[in-house]
């Protein structure tokens, strides 16, 4: 593997209206290797989302460090190389729709890297094709659901064809359909190469990564595979955390000396112990 | 205070080629106290629904009626009932425009007629409701994060104390504890008050811990209300409408299939451990009985 993010150090600080400032972030060290699916879990105001601001410049350190395949974000002039490898996708897709039909929203992020129209044209269609908007393709964003909004901001997201996309809590506001699609595309990406991170707050969403990191007050004080993070269910619930319904079921099982195997993060996995 | 929606259609730009069916003749009821859970799939129009309820849109057909009075017309009794009714958007970002939270959660109270020291009371009152630091009252809504933006927009429609308070989709955002306690002190408040809590929710472990009523919208009509219980743990139902079944349920199925008596309408995960060790318990002590009787 090779390292795609390397962050060294990483201190921020929020000003605040008043003067004074807010410590978000309390010396950070995290190496991501090209092609991972990263979920970060952890309470509101743990640091997740300043983390992640990080890792395309849209933040920059107070103190430490932030490399993204060799590049320094403090490097003004670097920025942009930076943003082409790290697309971002927030919680609210309103911030991020800027045109008046679905797909010449979608054609936004090509059309600024002003590439050719046919390959503009083949990148909106796969895009659409990917989400599953294409029967909406010249409606006004307006016009859709706010499940379906989302969908078009990572349609907007995927046509710029990065190698990296953060997903800061994309599913929060959607329905299960349209989780599970969204979830299915996260994973489909990851396995055609792309690098993933992704905030949730829904556990069962992180055990769908191969690497979970747990944030508390402005530090990682958790990073490992989802089985061996959810072991520690006392903890994670220290930190405003839940398990997955089915890791909760075993650990309370566990608890009336049920002897059950580890590693059981899905129903179905649990349900075959049981049987 | 009675809610009915009777006969209610809700039809985006008609006459046009993007005209949309939001909602096709919706008739329910709701009384006074109810703890009632609207679900459905994106686009199936529980949002619209609920606007409707709050008289801020205008049916195509039908209407709503608040102890009677149809809520979206230009009266003054129509205009007093809309004002039994908060609402709290789906995305806070949508009723936000003060410049500091204080300002923010005062403008109901103050548009109520509230005296200074009343308002100041309900605007403490309500930030202590969905856990809001008092030092946050002077800072801008939009410099906060987003959980925090959201209990702000929370606070400004508790703070009218409605009758009826209609949430939608509250504790998107939240953290797992955060939007354990909210819930927890809105259900509470409800039971002191005797309002009534519409709670639009994707969450079926929530829905499961606060309404006693859900009712599910499938492309714009209502396809199941009843008990939470029931309608929760009915897979089929929630499946066709294109929503998840609870993960208790699924794993109490599977068990079930294999053969073991448990119950599969147990919502929550403490109440499918319950069960299995129950069913479990029944299961060993019928394998001693036939084994005893074996021996024999």
């Amino acid at each position: 593997m090779q390292r795609f993010v390397e962050i060294r150090g990483l201190e921020y600080s929020y000003p605040l209206d008043g003067g004074g400032q807010v410590a978000a972030l309390r010396g950070v060290d995290l190496t991501i290797e090209r092609g991972e699916f990263l979920a970060i879990v952890g309470s509101n105001g743990s640091g997740k989302s300043t983390l992640v601001r990080h890792l395309n410049g849209l933040l920059l350190p107070t103190a430490g460090q932030v490399q993204v395949d060799g590049l320094l974000t403090s490097d003004p002039g670097n920025l942009w190389a930076i943003r082409q490898r790290v697309g971002m996708v927030f919680q609210n897709p309103d911030n991020q729709i800027v045109a008046s039909t679905v797909e010449e929203d979608i054609a936004f992020g090509p059309e600024n890297a002003a590439l050719p129209p046919d390959e503009i044209r083949k990148r909106v269609d796969e895009a659409l094709a990917t989400v599953g908007l294409t029967e909406y393709r010249t409606r006004p964003p307006q016009m859709l659901s706010g499940g379906q909004r989302q969908l078009l901001a990572i349609a907007g997201t995927l046509a710029t064809r990065p190698a990296c996309i953060i997903f800061d809590e994309p599913a929060s506001m959607l329905d299960p359909a349209h989780r599970r699609q969204v979830l299915d595309t996260i994973r489909r990406l990851n396995a055609e190469g792309l690098t993933i991170v992704l905030i949730t707050q829904a556990m069962e969403e992180a055990t769908a990564a191969q690497r979970v990191l747990v944030m508390h007050k402005g530090c990682i004080v958790m990073d490992g595979s989802p089985d061996k993070v959810f072991e520690h269910g006392g903890q994670l619930r220290s930190w405003g955390l839940d398990l997955p319904a089915a890791v909760e079921i075993a650990h309370h099982l566990r608890e009336r000396d049920w002897r059950l195997p580890q590693g059981l993060l899905t129903v179905e996995q649990l349900a075959r112990a049981l049987c | 205070m009675l809610i009915q929606v009777e006969n209610l259609c809700h039809i985006y730009v008609p006459g046009s080629p993007l005209a949309r069916v939001a909602l096709h003749e919706v008739s329910l009821q709701v009384g006074s106290g109810e703890r009632v859970g609207i679900v459905g799939r994106t686009g199936s129009g529980k949002s619209t629904l609920v606007q409707h309820i709050a008289g801020l849109l205008t049916p195509s057909e039908g209407q709503v009626l608040i102890d009677g009075v149809a809520v979206h017309e230009r009266t003054t009794a129509a205009r007093a009932a809309r004002r039994r009714v908060g609402l709290a958007f789906q995305y806070p970002e949508d009723q936000i425009f003060e410049q500091t939270v204080f300002r923010e959660v005062a403008f109901g109270p103050r548009n109520m007629g509230l005296n200074k020291a009343e308002i100041a009371e309900r605007v403490r009152w309500a930030l202590e409701m969905v856990r809001l630091d008092p030092v946050m009252e002077s800072r801008s809504p939009f410099t906060l994060s987003g959980g925090e933006m959201r209990r702000v927009a929370l606070a400004s429609i508790l703070a009218m104390r409605p009758e009826v308070l209609i949430l939608d989709e509250p504790t998107a955002g939240l953290d797992p504890r955060g939007r354990r306690e909210l819930l927890a002190r809105v259900r509470a408040w409800q039971v002191e008050t005797g309002a009534t809590l519409v709670l639009v929710s994707h969450n079926l472990d929530e829905l499961a811990r606060v309404v006693e009523r859900v009712i599910v919208l499938d492309r714009g009509q209502v396809v199941a209300d009843g008990p939470t219980r029931q309608v929760l743990s009915d897979s089929a139902l929630l499946s066709a409408a294109g929503l998840d079944v609870p993960q208790s349920v699924t794993l109490l199925r599977t068990l079930r299939e294999a053969g073991w008596d448990v119950r599969t309408d147990r919502l929550l995960p403490e109440e499918a451990v319950e069960e299995i060790v129950h069913a479990y318990a029944g299961h060993a002590t019928a394998l001693g009985a036939l084994q005893t009787v074996e021996a024999m």
